[in-house]
């Protein structure tokens, strides 16, 4: 959609914020919320009803394409969701500008390195055959 | 520059807490909390994933008295997080900015994570047998 000038006042405004990206944190905090409120009733579910179950048993839940899909699902809305609310956190608490950046770059790095660790731990127990 | 005469915002050690200013300050401890804990979650699967002893010393850990206060935390804070966000998202949606209204969605959500916590944890005690 173009912005020009004789758009209308929405088209006008879009995207207009003051990283030029508008809503878009706020937006994907709520769109992965949305989706983990399913994902982690789910999970949860799963690793409760499995408590004291041996380690073949629960790579063998693991394994089940479903369950692997769901999991890497839910371990990509976790920590996009956790990084995204930690950054506001920091935004809002810490406040010299290298400190900030630092703990926001951090955040960042420590969120997809936990992640894909997560993930990669998930398709190895999936993919062993 | 000159210091505005108007209000400013409520200085924490003199506003009296209230049920919604708590449950807000609570939905983010929680949520910084939950963010640490994701650690425990990933510590977990990569055991999973390592092999039968990497998963069975990561089980120990987690069956400890110290894992169990965690987990016991960990629990209540995730449940509290759940119910407070879905509690957000209505808000998001535009419902339920009555001050009457709040105040019954913030019991409601406390009384729901308690509850489901327990819920949780008598399944889990059933799933290990009892112990």
């Amino acid at each position: 959609m173009s912005a020009g000038a004789g758009g209308s006042p929405l088209g006008r405004a879009r995207g207009l914020g003051s990283a030029k990206e508008g809503v878009g944190h706020w937006w994907a905090q709520r769109v992965t919320a949305l989706a983990l409120v399913p994902l982690t009733l789910w999970l949860v579910f799963g690793i409760v009803t499995r408590v004291g179950a041996g380690h073949a048993a629960v790579v063998e839940w693991i394994a089940q394409p479903l369950v692997a899909i769901a999991l890497i699902l839910t371990l990509f809305a976790t920590f996009l969701h956790a990084k995204l609310g930690v950054q506001v956190v920091i935004e809002d608490y810490v406040h010299g500008p290298f400190a900030k950046h630092v703990s926001l770059l951090l955040v960042t790095f420590v969120s997809f390195i936990l992640g894909a660790g997560a993930i990669f731990a998930v398709l190895k127990i999936a993919l062993r055959g | 520059m000159t210091q505005a005469d108007r209000p400013l915002s409520p200085h924490l050690q003199i506003y009296r807490p209230q049920l919604t200013s708590v449950l807000s300050i609570l939905h983010r401890l929680t949520g910084v909390a939950l963010a640490l804990g994701t650690g425990l979650l990933v510590w977990w699967l990569a055991a999973a994933a390592a092999g039968p002893e990497a998963f069975a010393g990561a089980n120990g850990f987690l069956g400890s008295v110290l894992g169990r206060l965690l987990l016991l935390g960990w629990s209540f804070a995730l449940f509290y997080h759940l119910c407070n966000g879905i509690r957000h998202l209505f808000w998001d949606a535009g419902f339920g900015y009555e001050i009457a209204t709040l105040n019954r969605s913030g019991w409601l959500v406390l009384v729901a994570s308690l509850a489901l916590t327990v819920i949780a944890w008598l399944a889990a005690y059933a799933a290990r047998g009892g112990s």
